[in-house]
């Protein structure tokens, strides 16, 4: 059923428009004073004033592979983090750890690791689907380069900006 | 012979050093002004990064701007196309003409050309303006410019009724329509927008014989009709230069960019300085008929050394206020742009036709009838 609204009937001060106009432009100069005179500040100043260490840890900025409090990569190039990107910017090339070494019951590591950050879009699927703990989004926010083969991170750098993280990992663990 | 060579140099002093010296700055800064002052009306801070506060941001973006590519589209009337950006920048400028935007200054009126027919000159430069928009928008040859130029000429006419039969009033009363005439009456009766006009009050002393002839019932009789016209005109100036809440012909929401859809570079700026002119002359004119112009209360107002120290610092204060009193009027122009919304068109055609044509031609009467009342003094 159609619902019929009335119209409001409009006062006339309404329909003069110039009470409604003043109280208009008291509201604006007042916004114009509290900020002239500084009693108001709501924008940060960029590249002099940060925002980094009110960061919250649950920050999403640059994806980063971590070592272990021991130094060791956790990454065991399983692939779920590639297969799993949505834009495809991560390219993972495992190699194989040889026969008798320590760790061999991992079979695999990541001989290249890379993110393409131009593609990147910080989603952090790849921290979530990782089996190891061994991808994190960390705080890293302003990554820029000047062509696009400085803005594909490898694994050195991601581990530059990794660092190290401590926890539960299944890699070191000899009875998984 | 020497005499009307004296002549052409002063005034073409006068023109160059009001346009280069003055307008093209001021319509610079008046756009580093909007983006200021809109910055801040919405808490924000604005462009503040190119010099200290962002002072050379206009010359970062007339850089910017010329050294744009030029692009012309395919589709376009080349000739109009060309011709109407500066249709839109030069009647502006030429309105600036008849302004008397200082008293003397080193023995020469700071007038460019003295004109008994001051006002009609500005209302006849000032409407030419349209052409350059409805030449932009007919030869951009695609519809929203086209749509834009049409809303522009529409407007601009049905508002020059208003705008010239607001300020009927204040030529009754002022007897002239010379533009140096109505500042010389203000000046001697008080500013035509304020209701009483303390007199007798000088750098020399108090004259409270003439103080006491300061409260005069005529002139607060005439402010109420004057005070109407003041209103009238400033929101037909509104219109008229297309400004918010009138910016019909551009309104970047529903057309694109109007007029200039298909403009670029330095052609788009001539349109985007041209607007800032007209305001600027718009802001003049408001000055020159109701503010008083130069005159500044309590100060002299006629110099009799014009090559003394003070004689030169007194022109200078004169020439300052009036421009002072500009970018004050810029202000709220700016200030209302930030406040009120679009009209809408038939909303804007019913305020023009029914409403302000109406009340400017009562208001003639009013005053007609107060005048006839009056005592001649």
């Amino acid at each position: 059923m159609a619902i019929t609204i009335n119209r409001p009937k409009l006062t006339l001060a309404e329909k003069a428009y110039f009470p409604a106009i003043l109280t208009g432009l008291r509201i604006t100069i007042g916004h114009f004073f509290k900020i002239v005179s500084g009693k108001k500040k709501v924008t940060m100043q960029y590249p002099e004033e940060k925002w980094d260490k009110d960061l919250p840890a649950h920050y999403r900025g640059a994806p980063t592979l971590v070592k272990d409090e021991q130094g060791r990569e956790r990454c065991v190039a399983c692939q779920l983090c590639e297969f799993i990107c949505p834009p495809r910017a991560i390219t993972i090339h495992p190699g194989e750890i040889p026969e008798g070494e320590r760790w061999r019951k991992v079979e695999k590591f990541p001989k290249e690791f890379e993110i393409d950050m131009i593609r990147c879009i910080y989603c952090g699927l790849c921290e979530e689907v990782c089996p190891e703990q061994a991808i994190f989004l960390r705080k890293d926010y302003a990554i820029t380069g000047l062509n696009r083969q400085e803005m594909v991170h490898d694994k050195a750098k991601l581990y530059e900006l990794g660092g190290v993280m401590t926890g539960l990992v299944n890699k070191w663990n000899e009875k998984k | 012979m020497t005499d009307l060579l004296f002549l052409i140099v002063v005034s073409l002093a006068k023109t160059l050093g009001l346009l280069f010296l003055v307008i093209l700055p001021m319509v610079s800064y008046t756009v580093y002004a909007e983006r200021r002052v809109s910055a801040m009306i919405q808490d924000r801070v604005g462009p503040n990064r190119v010099g200290i506060y962002g002072l050379l941001q206009p010359i970062a973006d007339a850089a910017k701007l010329l050294l744009k590519e030029d692009f012309t589209p395919a589709h376009v009337n080349k000739f109009y196309y060309w011709l109407a950006p500066a249709c839109a920048m030069a009647p502006a400028i030429m309105a600036l003409a008849v302004i008397p935007f200082g008293s003397t200054f080193l023995g020469q009126p700071m007038v460019v050309a003295n004109v008994d027919i001051g006002v009609l000159w500005v209302f006849a430069v000032s409407s030419l303006g349209v052409y350059g928009i409805v030449l932009a928008g007919w030869s951009s040859n695609s519809k929203f410019p086209f749509l834009g130029g049409i809303r522009s000429s529409s407007q601009m006419i049905s508002y020059e009724l208003s705008l010239g039969l607001s300020v009927i009033p204040i030529f009754l009363i002022c007897r002239t329509l010379n533009l140096t005439g109505i500042v010389n009456y203000q000046i001697e009766h008080g500013w035509l927008i304020s209701p009483i006009w303390i007199k007798g009050i000088s750098i020399h002393g108090v004259d409270f014989q003439a103080l006491a002839g300061s409260f005069d019932i005529w002139k607060i009789l005439l402010w109420i009709p004057l005070f109407i016209s003041f209103v009238v005109f400033m929101v037909s100036m509104f219109a008229e230069t297309n400004r918010l809440p009138f910016d019909l012909p551009e309104s970047e929401t529903e057309l694109v960019g109007g007029y200039h859809t298909e403009y670029s570079s330095m052609k788009f700026a001539l349109f985007f300085l041209g607007e800032y002119a007209a305001m600027i002359v718009g802001s003049a004119v408001i000055v020159t008929l109701f503010f008083g112009a130069w005159h500044v209360p309590f100060l002299p107002t006629t110099i009799s050394e014009p090559f003394s120290f003070w004689g030169i610092v007194l022109g200078l204060i004169h020439i300052t206020a009036f421009f002072v009193k500009v970018a004050l009027l810029l202000f709220i122009f700016i200030w209302v742009r930030w406040t009120l919304p679009r009209f809408r068109y038939d909303q804007l055609m019913h305020l023009g036709w029914y409403f302000f044509i109406e009340i400017a031609l009562v208001n003639v009467f009013i005053v007609a009838i107060i005048l006839a009342f009056m005592p001649k003094s």
